[in-house]
Formats: structure tokens, C-alpha cells, sequence
């Protein structure tokens, strides 16, 4: 259901400061969402000041920084640091996005780190994806048919390949879904636009044959209808691709098969 | 452990962008077209009941609320009628691209000032002339 504040366990509390201890000519602020298990405490926003004359271009490597330097207790996921893994998925300066390539020249003023939104969160930036995975679980991303297996591969034309562009390329970092308020007030029966471009990967897929299953599936007031066009998806995509239209196509074909 | 796990803050920080604004606005404004259709419905009530209820809705209208209820009720309309036309292009898979949903978006906003005060503009100028 919506509900526009945060439970009482998860309201911000102001944080600790960090000054950089060098004096350099550009400074940054980078405040910087904070829970730990551990103690009862609630979330608080740190504040580390980083010389960025002396760190790397990307927020990562400002997070990398203040890890290494100032309080290695500071917790996120991160691996290929080159937007291909999708681990470091956050939301900074307000939208959500890779911190290895989102640059900080690009913030202007402070740069806000938050955990990817409305989300459990397991420790400081890294939040619980359970349920995202077992939604896509559902969906059967793999590869269905009815016939026996051929001999070889199974062939596909050009145009047949073409329709998987801009569908193959997700990364599941779950920057869309989390970027969209009825996947926020539904997280449990919407299965949110990531999904759902998985989803239709596979229905537009030439050598799928279960697309009529996978459509059954999806028809749902929830599970595919809540997606309201709200286009906080396609925006906050770091692949660059449009969650909210792969969701369009597959309205668009529920309607043809009726 | 699930239930000590704080959630994530999400509305309050996520940055606001047209795209998320004009959606919200057009259910607000969906919420607003039903309390002006509940207006138009008490103005033919009271033009059913006679003079005297109609002259009181008349004051009513004519009063600074009734003139702001009714300049909203014509943003409302306006703007959800145009959202809506772009809600339909959505609805056949285009207009998709970011810069062609700011794009679209920006125009909405833009043609519901424009028409609301055509709309507006020229009911005055017709009720100048038969007075």
C-alpha cells in the first residue's frame, strides 16, 4: 500500500563528520546513507569530505576512498567497476544510477548516497534483492519449447535478433525497479519494470515457444497493470535502455491476442 | 531479522522529474474532475429547483471559492484531457524515448495554460457582450 513516510526503525538521523584532513582546493561533501545490524541504532547520514584532487573520477571510487582511508566499517557492493555487473546500483543525487559510472563531476554541490529506494536494507548501501530474484524466478527467464531439441542451434533471422536489442543488455542492477513509485507501493504483486523486460525478452524471443504461457502469467491488475507509465524507469536506466516501453509491447500484445 | 531491517528511504529523496510530476498530476487532477463533475451536477440540480436555489448557486459560482473551484476544475480537464492524449500514444508504443517524453510532457504543460486561458479568456469576453 502507499505510505508516503518511513517506518519509525528507519527514519534518518543526523550523522558523524568526517573533514578531510588535508587542505585541498576542491573539496567535496559525500553524505552517505548509514546502518549498522549490529547496534539498535537508527539510519544516519555521514558526511565525509573528500580532497578530490587526490581520488578517481566515479562516485565508486570516492566510496572506494573513503573505505580504504577514513572508516572501513562504510559497507556497499561493487565488482566490475565498469557498469557491466550492476552490484554498485544506488541512488545518488537523488536518482538511482551505477556509482562506477556515475561521475561526481556531474553533481553539482554534495553528493547524496542512499541505498537503492524502498528496499530492506542489510547493511549501509547494500539492500536485500530476495525478492526481486524470486520474482524473476517466476517469470522463467530461460528458454521454453514444446518441440525436441535440434541437432544444431536454433537459428534466428536478422529481424528476429534485431528484436532483442535493447532487451539483452540488463544487467538486473534493479536501478528501474526501484526507481518507481508503484513498484514502492506494490513491491510484493507488481513485479516492478526490470522484470518485466526480462519478461518480455523472452515473449519477443523467435525461439521462445511458451510466449503464450508467459503472457497468461502477466495477465494480472498487478503483476503487469500496475505499471502506470510513470517513465521513472527508462530515466533512471545507467544501460541506457526502456523498461517502459518493453511493458507497452507486452500490453500491446495482450490486447492483440484477445 | 527482516522486521529489524530498516527500509530504505525512497519518496523523500528521490530527485522529482516531469515525467514523475505530470503522472501524479494526472490522477490528481482525475480526482479533481470528479469533484467538478459533483459542480455541475449541484448547478443543474439548483436550475431544476427553481429560482431561488439557482440565484443561490449562481452567488455561489460567482464568489471568489466558486471562481477558484471552477478555474481548477477547467486546469483539471484541460490537462488531464491532453496527458491523456499522450497517455494514448503511450498506449501504442510511442513516444517512449526520454527526450521525446520531456518533450511531450513540456507541451502538455504549456497547451493547458494556453487553452485555459483561451477558455476562460473568451467566456468573459462572451458574458461582457450580453450584458
Amino acid at each position: 500500500m502507499v505510505e508516503f513516510t518511513l517506518p519509525k526503525n528507519s527514519k534518518i538521523k543526523k550523522g558523524k563528520k568526517h573533514p578531510s584532513k588535508g587542505v585541498g582546493k576542491t573539496n567535496k561533501n559525500f553524505k552517505v546513507y548509514r546502518w549498522n545490524p549490529d547496534d539498535e541504532k537508527n539510519p544516519q547520514l555521514d558526511t565525509f569530505e573528500i580532497n578530490l584532487d587526490d581520488c578517481g573520477p566515479m562516485v565508486l571510487d570516492a566510496l572506494i576512498k573513503i573505505k580504504n582511508e577514513i572508516d572501513p566499517t562504510l559497507t556497499f557492493r561493487r565488482s566490475c567497476r565498469e557498469g557491466v555487473c550492476g552490484s554498485c546500483a544506488m541512488n545518488i543525487d537523488g536518482t538511482n544510477t551505477l556509482a562506477c559510472t556515475k561521475s561526481i563531476e556531474e553533481v553539482k554541490g554534495e553528493v547524496s548516497i542512499f541505498p537503492l529506494p524502498h528496499m530492506h536494507v542489510v547493511k549501509d548501501l547494500v539492500t536485500d534483492m530476495k525478492k526481486l530474484y524470486e520474482q524473476y524466478a517466476s517469470i522463467k527467464p530461460w528458454l521454453q519449447s514444446n518441440s525436441t531439441n535440434p541437432s544444431k542451434e536454433r537459428s534466428q533471422s536478422k529481424q528476429e535478433r534485431a528484436k532483442l536489442d535493447g532487451l539483452w543488455e540488463c544487467i538486473l542492477c534493479a536501478c528501474c525497479s526501484t526507481s518507481c513509485p508503484s513498484y514502492w507501493w506494490n513491491p510484493d504483486r507488481y513485479l516492478g519494470p526490470a522484470v518485466l523486460l526480462q519478461a518480455y525478452r523472452w515473449i519477443a524471443d523467435s525461439r521462445d515457444e511458451k510466449t503464450g504461457e508467459r503472457l497468461d502469467n502477466l495477465e494480472d491488475p498487478f503483476r503487469l497493470y500496475r505499471c502506470h507509465t510513470i517513465m521513472n524507469c527508462t530515466s533512471a536506466c545507467p544501460k541506457g535502455l526502456n523498461p517502459a516501453k518493453a511493458i507497452a509491447e507486452t500490453k500491446k500484445l495482450m490486447h492483440e491476442r484477445r | 531479522m527482516e522486521k529489524t531491517r530498516p527500509l530504505s528511504p525512497h519518496l523523500s529523496i528521490y530527485r522529482w522529474q516531469i515525467s514523475m510530476i505530470l503522472s501524479i498530476l494526472h490522477r490528481i487532477t482525475g480526482v479533481g474532475l470528479g469533484i467538478g463533475t459533483l459542480m455541475i451536477s449541484y448547478w443543474f440540480i439548483s436550475i431544476a429547483s427553481g429560482p431561488k436555489s439557482y440565484s443561490t448557486a449562481q452567488w455561489f459560482f460567482d464568489s471568489i471559492l466558486g471562481k477558484i473551484l471552477i478555474f481548477g476544475f477547467t486546469l483539471s480537464l484541460v490537462f488531464h484531457l491532453l496527458n491523456g492524449i499522450r497517455h494514448l500514444f503511450w498506449d501504442i508504443g510511442l513516444g517512449f524515448e526520454i527526450s521525446t517524453s520531456k518533450k511531450s510532457g513540456w507541451t502538455v504543460v504549456m497547451l493547458t495554460f494556453i487553452f485555459t486561458l483561451i477558455i476562460w479568456l473568451s467566456a468573459y469576453i462572451i458574458k461582457n457582450t450580453y450584458e
